[in-house]
């Protein structure tokens, strides 16, 4: 990027008095590029680019116009019908999808959360040094590792069963009756899971944080008499702010599409007090078919997913700005 | 963060629009040794048992190879079901169930086998079992042939019943079985054990056979829909009281393997379930109660009989360019030589069940099965899947109705079911939503 055109040159010489920064530089570059010089310079780019958008976005394309058919599978007879909104307007007439929409926020915000706070108490505790810290810090990640079902299974049966589930096991002990913990508790069961799972992701990430922080602040703060609390709260934690912003923003990305943990150990049930957007998408996808109201409540969801995700990182970003001392 | 809100959008609609399209393909070779079949199938022991015998069996003779696409249930439904719909041409041979077997065929995916099985008289089909044909067939032709059948019976621990001196009678009704229940459920031995798994294929197959013989149904014969009539709503009542009081411990979350896994390992003094279930509690290496079960009709209470019908079925779409091949796939695979070859490879306990007469005429199957060969075939025998309960159906079924929404509208209603049986709600607001969703299926075909 620093031999290139003639122009660029002659902009960093005629300001002899000292020297322009790399900024000014590329500015200067831009501004005497012609409209085709910069369409060459990105060419080699386009492959990529169309790429990615017959890939991304054309789906998203052809999901839009299918939500506005009249179309199932199983009706062959009934061919594709143009409809217009109403299968938007179905969706939203329809109590399921409004519980299963709120479901949806409601696991996702606890096992996000709940994994957060989890995941800087065990990030803090790592970030020690002590004996034997890699094993330690290997099996803290292990659940992260494992495939979503595979964890989803195992809880089913090893934790949560009330025949043979490990959680009954204490119960047991003193002749308690054993717990139907996933009847009794489904969101909490599920929302175990997540975090169980989740937990190390968000540890990872704060660990990163934690290990970026300079030392020589912290020695600071505590020679100015900071107890640890203090330090937590008013240098560590101001640190830490982009990185629990990270975590808190991948993590509800991916916890908002949880469906392992759903169709594995509830099915959505007891009635829908399990069934979040991506497992009634499912339902309506592959148990009727029907093809024009799954491709409506996909729309609905990525939508909403967008507002949401903007919202609430504004308001999570506005909070941290406020208590930071510095930028 | 931008680009995270943009990966997000990106993931999302690519889920999304996975489930508009279907990939295209399948090879197209016509000519005659050499071809390549492409089978989907479900994951079931005895489809990777002719997973597993295919290469030798089949092959070998005929030069045409298989390709299998194994799939768990619902997977395959889903995956069989795009193909066939959107004319993908992915698969020579599909493995459906008695569900959809009519559906398709009305909906013209299907090649009719009449012709294909009749003039082939080694494949002999006056030998495949009555009500499979019929549940098989749309108007009278034959669309699917059975690979192995099901219906339901009761099963109980014949150990525990002498324990308390109580006889299980041949044909018992549901009061004297609630009446046993009780009796025997004590400590960690549920007195019954029933499904209550959320799924139009998992708690509704049990109930809604309660449901027929207590002189309910979905829909009368000029579909109005009947979810809360008082026959419907005394069975779902007896189904929810029985298994909450002496049912299995989470039963709200317990489909058939929960409950074969309960069963096997002594838990539950009785289980009403599928007729195959029996294979797998006579085998020692994974039951603990081999030996000591019992087997009688499925409980009745007006109707004479209740067990419900089931078949995994070879089917052959449209789209199939080798539809030759694909016939003598399936022909061998439902054939009688094939039950020989299993019983002798891999075991005759391992035979595929509920599919042909010969199979119960094979004397090392008799032997291997006594404690249920019989009573599972008079029990597939007394089922009429036209007309199961005391009044006429609109569609065909026993455990389900013949129509494509009853996918969906069973599902939905077995949520409610299941909500009931875990005490979160009850069977008259549960019946109640289950009749506004069967109402609005009912439009459609008045």
């Amino acid at each position: 990027m620093t031999v290139t055109t003639p122009d660029a040159g002659r902009a960093a010489t005629t300001r002899p008095a000292r020297k322009p920064s790399q900024r000014q530089q590329l500015k200067a570059q831009k501004r005497a590029m012609t409209p085709k010089e910069r369409f060459v310079r990105r060419l080699p780019l386009l492959p990529a680019l169309v790429l990615t958008i017959i890939v991304t976005q054309l789906p998203f394309v052809v999901t839009l116009y299918y939500s506005t058919l009249d179309w199932n599978l199983l009706h062959p007879e009934d061919g594709r019908r143009f409809v217009g909104l109403s299968n938007y307007t179905q969706a939203f007439t329809d109590e399921t999808f409004r519980t299963a929409a709120l479901n949806t926020v409601l696991m996702t915000a606890s096992a996000v959360l709940i994994s957060m706070l989890f995941g800087v108490g065990c990030a803090m505790l790592l970030d020690r040094k002590f004996f034997g810290r890699g094993v330690v810090r290997t099996l803290l990640i292990s659940p992260f590792l494992v495939m979503p079902v595979a964890a989803a299974l195992l809880w089913k049966y090893a934790a949560y069963n009330p025949v043979f589930g490990l959680l009954n096991a204490p119960a047991a002990l003193f002749g308690a009756e054993p717990t139907d913990w996933v009847s009794k508790f489904p969101v909490a069961s599920i929302v175990a899971v997540l975090v169980w799972q989740w937990t190390p992701f968000m540890t990872l990430i704060v660990l990163a944080g934690l290990q970026s922080q300079s030392l020589e602040t912290m020695e600071a703060a505590r020679v100015d008499g900071a107890g640890p609390w203090q330090a937590f709260r008013f240098v560590t934690f101001p640190h830490l702010r982009q990185y629990i912003e990270l975590g808190l923003l991948l993590g509800s990305i991916y916890l908002v599409q949880t469906f392992d943990a759903i169709f594995t150990i509830t099915q959505g049930g007891p009635g829908t007090a399990t069934t979040n957007l991506p497992y009634f998408l499912y339902l309506e996808a592959f148990r009727a078919f029907d093809i024009g109201q799954a491709a409506a409540l996909g729309v609905v969801v990525v939508v909403a997913t967008i507002i949401v995700s903007t919202f609430a990182l504004r308001v999570i970003s506005s909070l941290f700005k406020g208590t930071e001392a510095h930028a | 963060m931008q680009k995270a809100r943009a990966t997000l959008a990106v993931a999302v609609c690519a889920v999304l629009v996975a489930s508009g399209c279907s990939g295209a393909g399948g090879g197209s070779d016509n000519g005659g040794g050499g071809q390549t079949i492409t089978v989907a199938t479900v994951g079931n022991p005895q489809m990777q048992d002719i997973e597993k015998l295919t290469e030798e069996g089949f092959t070998k003779k005929s030069g045409i190879k298989v390709k299998y696409n194994i799939l768990p249930e619902n997977e395959l439904r889903d995956k069989v079901t795009q193909d066939v719909a959107t004319q993908g041409g992915q698969f020579d041979v599909v493995t459906i169930g008695a569900y959809e077997a009519p559906i398709w065929a009305k909906n013209k995916w299907l090649v009719g086998l009449d012709k294909r099985a009749d003039d082939d008289s080694a494949y002999d089909k006056a030998d495949l079992l009555e009500p499979m044909r019929k549940a098989l067939s749309y108007q009278d032709k034959l669309y699917a042939v059975p690979f192995y059948g099901e219906s339901s019976f009761l099963m109980y621990r014949k150990d525990l019943f002498q324990a308390k001196g109580i006889t299980m009678p041949e044909q018992p009704t549901w009061a004297q079985v609630a009446q046993y229940a009780a009796q025997l459920d004590q400590g960690g031995t549920a007195g019954i054990c029933l499904r209550g798994l959320p799924g139009w294929g998992e708690v509704l197959a049990p109930l809604t056979t309660i449901v027929n013989t207590y002189g309910g149904t979905w829909f009368d014969k000029d579909w109005n829909a009947k979810v809360n009539s008082p026959e419907f709503t005394a069975a779902t009542k007896f189904y929810v009281d029985l298994v909450r009081k002496h049912g299995e411990p989470g039963a709200p979350n317990s489909g058939f393997s929960e409950c074969l896994t309960a069963f096997s390992q002594g838990k539950a003094a009785m289980w009403y379930d599928a007729t195959v279930a029996a294979g797998s509690l006579e085998d020692p290496n994974v039951s603990k109660v081999a030996g000591k079960v019992g087997y009688v009709y499925a409980p009745v209470n007006k109707t004479k009989s209740s067990g419900w019908l089931w078949a995994w079925a070879l089917a052959m779409p449209k789209t199939s360019k080798k539809q030759d091949a694909a016939w003598k796939y399936m022909a061998w695979a439902t054939g009688k030589d094939y039950q020989k070859l299993v019983g002798e490879k891999l075991g005759w306990s391992r035979v595929p069940p509920g599919a042909r007469a010969s199979t119960y005429e094979i004397p090392e199957y008799q032997d291997a099965a006594k404690a249920f060969a019989q009573v599972t075939l008079k029990a597939i025998e007394l089922v009429d899947p036209d007309n199961p309960g005391v009044q006429p159906r609109p569609a065909p079924g026993v455990q389900f109705v013949g129509i494509p929404e009853f996918a969906d509208l069973g599902t939905k209603v077995a949520q409610q079911v299941s909500a009931a049986i875990a005490g979160r709600t009850s069977v008259d607001a549960a019946l109640a939503a289950g009749q506004k969703e069967a109402e609005i299926v009912a439009k459609k075909y008045q």
